[in-house]
């Protein structure tokens, strides 16, 4: 089976007045359709930037993608023109953003936004598409989804607008629905309805997900994979159970033992990870976990570890001593 | 913990009511109820959590016990001193015992001013030590802190976000306080660097038998750090009891809803969980429903709920809940 979507070497790169912030560093993977994919990672690790560089939505200038290729069902989208590209989003791949306030449009009716991406893609007619636009709200679980399409975004709560910016992404049936922290926002009782809601979603329509944050938790209730980002690059991916059972990148290690558990014995110190991020602007030459990391060996200060399979196919890591460190771990 | 444990702050029946906004020149809107008559104590030298989602009113808890609000109603007693009979002058000098720590370190530094005299103004309002003294002062606090003492003379945005957290710590801690308000003090910063600054935290309340408040939305982190924990809803405290008591048996359907709404980091557990999964969002604190608040997302709520208020009430040794339909 082809995958869905595949990224090969992508490069973005923003040429800023203090120098090159390199934001996504040679970043390949696949996906299949069905899947939902978690891309997790701290804030400036390039999980949102990688996402809107494949949407060819990075601002040009400063920013520039470099290098790579983004193949969408046979197709190469860094190659499109800005015309084709705008057929594509929407259509094919849509996107939620982190902030439903300020991604929907307070001047216009919730309504007449959702018929405005259907009039655009589908060959319908206003009453078709308004019609249409009841039941997306509706499928979104909006009470009384139809009276409400005249609304303001302003008239609706957090988890509410969200919902309909859920609804949005849909109306096209795209191929691959991008979530940037879509709950981020809420509070924790709203962000399960929203999870609940993608999962049935899911099921129910069988698009693959791209589901971007920086919370381990959400990702271990949603994804069949995850990737897990750090300074531009992907430092572990594999299946959901690989990633946090057999935790092999001392990064990742690191983020799991930072979370505190509601099943921790009480009295645990938290283990933390010392240290910051680099800075984009002078990224170090090897490894860009390397200064954080307690196991860094001299090769480790000198040369970037490659991402490589381990255990079989649904699993790889990027570090050199991901073996040893396995071994010491265990004792 | 034990019985003859000192109470450092008692709360009894706070109020805190913000006018509404002018409908029009004849009629102002509803009074908003952030909080609306909540009993707690908090024990000298434990933390007690305090919990809730957007609005229930957690962060205004906090500062009305430091009187940065007055209260509408109600009495904070703090160690032994009501703060109601305090005048201006008095209720500085208390509150030089009572400091806080906020949610945002991008917004409480202020940019123009060096760390050392962020760190050093409240050395300038409450003592009259000479500047080599400030000075001496603000680098140990610094160094308490983790941070390198020859930052003095850098500005904020010379720091990252858990470092500027740290130098908000460094400053609550300048009158050596009693007693230390965290206002959501982890929420802004990334994971990696919130479990650092969690851990400062707890070394410094052994290091220097600091009794905190927590304020914070994120349970799991509340759970890790706090003795007890209260939890609330729409300006009301529904549930108060030890941690382990509290995430163990808990008896509010609020509460119980709230704990199976947190996100599990491991995949085998998020399968085995029960969701409870509340419909609908939080009512206008200005005009909350007849009789118990959570009624209109409460999952078993009967005619009782709806027509009486619950009693807050111990059911249990050192429990307390709100609700009808505990026995």
């Amino acid at each position: 089976m082809t995958p869905l979507l595949e990224i090969k070497n992508l490069k973005t790169r923003f040429y800023t007045q203090d120098g090159v912030v390199r934001a996504v560093n040679d970043v390949s993977y696949t996906m299949d359709s069905g899947e939902i994919l978690g891309v997790v990672g701290e804030s400036g690790c390039g999980k949102s930037v990688h996402a809107l560089s494949m949407m060819q939505l990075i601002p040009y200038p400063p920013g520039k993608i470099t290098n790579g290729e983004v193949w969408l069902d046979g197709q190469d989208l860094l190659t499109l023109s800005e015309e084709e590209m705008q057929k594509v989003r929407g259509r094919d791949i849509a996107m939620i953003f982190q902030d439903p306030m300020t991604s929907l449009n307070p001047v216009y009716t919730v309504g007449f936004q959702i018929v405005e991406a259907l009039l655009l893609h589908n060959d319908m007619t206003k009453k078709e598409a308004k019609y249409r636009a009841g039941e997306l709200l509706e499928l979104v679980g909006i009470p009384g989804a139809k009276d409400r399409l005249d609304d303001y975004p302003h008239q609706f709560s957090g988890g509410m607008r969200q919902r309909a910016m859920i609804a949005m992404g849909l109306s096209c049936e795209p191929k691959l629905l991008i979530a940037d922290e879509p709950t981020t926002a809420l509070d924790v009782t709203i962000q399960a309805q929203i999870i609940d809601l993608v999962k049935k979603l899911q099921d129910e329509l069988g698009m693959s997900i791209m589901w971007i944050t920086h919370d381990l938790g959400v990702v271990a209730e949603l994804a069949h994979t995850i990737n897990v980002m750090y300074a531009g690059s992907i430092i572990e991916t594999g299946k959901i159970r690989n990633i946090y059972k057999n935790t092999k990148h001392p990064y990742t290690i690191g983020l799991l033992g930072s979370l505190p558990r509601l099943d921790d014995a009480p009295g645990t110190e938290l283990v933390s990870i010392p240290g910051l991020p680099p800075d984009l602007l002078a990224l170090p030459e090897g490894c860009p976990f390397a200064a954080r990391c307690e196991y860094r060996i001299e090769q480790c200060l000198v040369e970037k570890p490659p991402l490589v399979e381990i255990d079989g196919k649904d699993h790889a890591v990027a570090c050199w001593r991901w073996e040893e460190i396995a071994g010491i771990r265990s004792k | 913990m034990k019985a003859e444990m000192k109470k450092l702050v008692k709360v009894r029946n706070l109020k805190k009511y913000f006018p509404g906004t002018e409908v029009s020149i004849f009629r102002t809107g509803k009074d908003v109820k952030a909080v609306d008559g909540v009993s707690f104590d908090i024990y000298e030298q434990e933390t007690l959590g305090l919990v809730g989602e957007t609005g229930c009113g957690k962060t205004t808890v906090g500062r009305t016990m430091l009187h940065l609000y007055p209260p509408t109603a109600g009495k904070i007693i703090f160690d032994g001193v009501d703060l109601n009979d305090l005048g201006e002058r008095e209720l500085r000098f208390t509150r030089s015992k009572m400091q806080m720590i906020f949610q945002d370190p991008y917004a409480s530094l202020n940019p123009r001013m060096t760390v050392g005299s962020i760190v050093g103004a409240p050395l300038d309002v409450h003592t009259d030590q000479s500047k080599k003294e400030k000075r001496e002062r603000v680098q140990e606090l610094l160094d308490i802190v983790g941070l390198n003492p020859d930052f003095v003379n850098r500005y904020p945005h010379e720091f990252s976000g858990g470092q500027r957290q740290r130098i908000g710590i460094a400053r609550a801690l300048a009158l050596n306080p009693d007693f230390v308000v965290c206002d959501e003090p982890i929420s802004s910063l990334d994971v990696s660097i919130q479990a650092q600054v969690v851990n400062l935290l707890e070394d410094l309340q052994k290091k220097l038998g600091l009794t905190y408040l927590f304020i914070a939305h994120d349970l799991s982190m509340v759970r890790h750090i706090s003795d007890r924990m209260a939890v609330m809803y729409l300006g009301k405290i529904v549930e108060l009891a030890d941690r382990d008591e509290i995430f163990l048996n808990s008896l509010h359907p609020y509460t119980q809803a709230l704990m199976s709404a947190v996100p599990v980091p491991d995949p085998d557990l998020a399968e085995k969980k029960d969701r409870v999964i509340l419909d609908g969002d939080i009512p206008n604190p200005s005009n909350p429903p007849l009789g118990c608040n959570f009624n209109t997302r409460c999952p078993v709520a009967t005619d009782i709920c709806f027509k009486e208020e619950p009693e807050y009430r111990e059911v249990k040794d050192r429990h307390w809940v709100a609700c009808h339909l505990v026995k």
